[in-house]
């Protein structure tokens, strides 16, 4: 194992180090590893927390800013953090009119996250939560624990976020939040494993002939091994899984996000075929993003998120946002 | 006070033995955890039981009940993914179960465990057959409860549980998970050990070793 670090056990703290020298506009505490907006909480606007396990860079710390989060946890690598971190961070950002927690399906955040909204209603910070669960590659049925949060987290902190800071009540960016998962589908495709400082190799083999199809963003292997195929071929079985599973029409927010360790000329080489595929079906990517913002460590690989837009959820995508990872409009 | 009955210096020794034993292990958990899962159980567990450490150093709890609280809200404040919580929860209900006996007969330390069990449950709403911690907490606890009923002492009643942990958790190889991030395989986690059924027999056969000594 290569790796920029200082060691196994400080990667996590060494990077909030290096987060807070390089913007001066987040408060980041490093000893309970909680990134704030600077600024602190503004009165009568609610608060956004997220948090999950780091590794997944710039999710969710470098989201904290003017239109999205107020406060991000993050975890040790793809762990999730802990109460603690999240009762303290949802206390600093509270101006009165409540917390929203973001919360990825995973069994880990969630059971925190519920840990932690319980001991913040016995403080008196009114705590609604929003779970996050767009991917299409697990089955939604009784014998998993359901579908995990992957792309849409970034469409659900940034539209939620924008809505929030209109002045908009706890309720109002809730539903907001509810209806941007509700209409985000995603797909993961591994062309390599990544490999997490701890375990000091790959969280899986794979051939250079190979690729996993439906994986998640933990290192973590997917539903189904296949034949690598070409760019086309990658991202038809993505959108034929998403379409399959919400048909695409009209006007789509598309994501195409690299897992880490994909050059974004490849990711471009994936967004022209997305773009094509949607065409095919009458559709199309009125709005977009290409980069890395949901990583799995050094994965190569990419994922698509489509959420279907109407008008207000256009309109709060493009309201201004000023983060380290995600800024326009202002 | 009941043939071998437990106190708090035992019980402290217990989780001494835990944090050893999952510091020599944590390699094999996380490699368990790589094949289905995403490769951090055996540092999760290693981290919490050093922080319980760290904080049994700090203070003395004077009874059973109160040191193993004091070791459920440590491991839900610093572990965090699900074995925080879970653990966590687990060693939190088995202390408020105990209440402040200052000794734990065969009988008590079945209730505790079976009140650990509800808690796992209850949060985690994860059955036998799931593939889970479940799958070796479960027979630990009826093996230690039928034990108790027999009218055995701690020593037997403990062995017979940390056996049956061993037994269960061996049982999750051929199970397809349907809890938890190995779920998500769906037939591919199918051939592996379950890294919480194998961390729960670690932690019984802790308690074996330690009343054994």
């Amino acid at each position: 194992m290569k790796k920029l670090i200082n060691g196994v056990d400080s990667v996590v703290p060494d990077a909030l180090r290096g987060l807070a020298a390089a913007h001066p506009g987040l408060r980041v505490d490093v000893d309970n590893q909680i990134v704030m907006r600077a600024s602190g909480p503004r009165p009568g606007k609610v608060g956004l927390v997220s948090g999950g396990g780091s590794g997944h860079e710039p999710l969710h710390a470098g989201f904290v800013g003017y239109g999205m989060l107020d406060a991000a946890c993050p975890g040790e690598i793809f762990t999730s953090p802990v109460p603690d971190q999240m009762i303290a961070a949802s206390e600093a950002v509270n101006g009165g009119a409540g917390v929203l927690h973001i919360v990825k399906n995973y069994t880990g955040d969630v059971l925190n996250f519920e840990m932690a909204a319980e001991l913040c209603a016995e403080e008196g910070v009114e705590v609604a939560s929003v779970l996050v669960d767009d991917d299409v590659a697990v089955q939604d049925s009784l014998y998993t624990a359901g579908r995990r949060g992957t792309g849409a987290t970034l469409f659900v902190e940034k539209i939620a976020g924008a809505m929030a800071e209109t002045g908009a009540p706890l309720a109002e960016v809730t539903r907001v939040a509810e209806a941007v998962d509700a209409r985000s589908r995603s797909f993961g495709v591994a062309l390599s494993a990544c490999t997490t400082p701890a375990a000091g190799k790959p969280t899986f083999d794979l051939k250079d002939t190979e690729v996993e199809l439906g994986i998640g963003i933990h290192g973590e292997p997917g539903r189904a091994r296949s034949a690598m195929r070409g760019a086309r071929e990658l991202v038809h079985t993505a959108m034929d899984a998403i379409d399959e599973d919400m048909p695409v029409s009209g006007d789509n927010l598309v994501m195409v996000n690299g897992m880490g360790g994909t050059p974004l000329i490849e990711l471009y080489v994936a967004f022209a075929e997305v773009s094509d595929y949607l065409a095919g079906k009458g559709a199309r990517a009125a709005r977009s993003l290409v980069g890395n913002y949901v990583t799995s460590l050094d994965m190569q690989g990419f994922s698509v998120t489509v959420c279907r837009l109407d008008d207000e959820l256009t309109r709060l995508w493009d309201a201004p946002v000023e983060t380290p990872g995600l800024r326009w409009g202002r | 006070m009941g043939a071998g009955d437990l106190d708090t210096a035992f019980f402290a020794a217990w989780i001494e033995e835990i944090a050893r034993t999952v510091g020599v292990e944590k390699e094999r958990l996380t490699r368990l955890d790589a094949a289905i899962g995403d490769a951090d159980h055996g540092a999760n567990l290693d981290r919490g039981f050093t922080a319980i450490t760290q904080a049994l150093a700090g203070t003395e709890p004077d009874t059973p009940g109160a040191l193993l609280a004091l070791v459920g809200s440590t491991l839900i404040r610093k572990v965090g993914g699900a074995s925080g919580p879970l653990y966590g929860t687990a060693f939190r209900e088995a202390g408020k179960c105990l209440g402040d006996a200052s000794e734990v007969s065969a009988t008590d330390l079945a209730a505790a465990l079976q009140a650990a069990l509800d808690g796992v449950q209850r949060l985690g709403s994860a059955a036998e057959g799931d593939k889970t911690m479940v799958d070796a907490l479960a027979p630990a606890v009826r093996a230690m409860s039928r034990a108790a009923q027999e009218g055995k002492e701690p020593g037997e009643a403990i062995g017979a549980a940390a056996s049956a942990a061993l037994a269960g958790a061996e049982a999750t190889v051929p199970m397809q998970a349907r809890k938890g991030r190995a779920s998500y395989l769906g037939p591919r986690s199918v051939g592996h050990e379950d890294p919480g059924a194998a961390s729960t027999a670690l932690v019984l056969v802790a308690l074996r070793t330690v009343v054994t000594r």
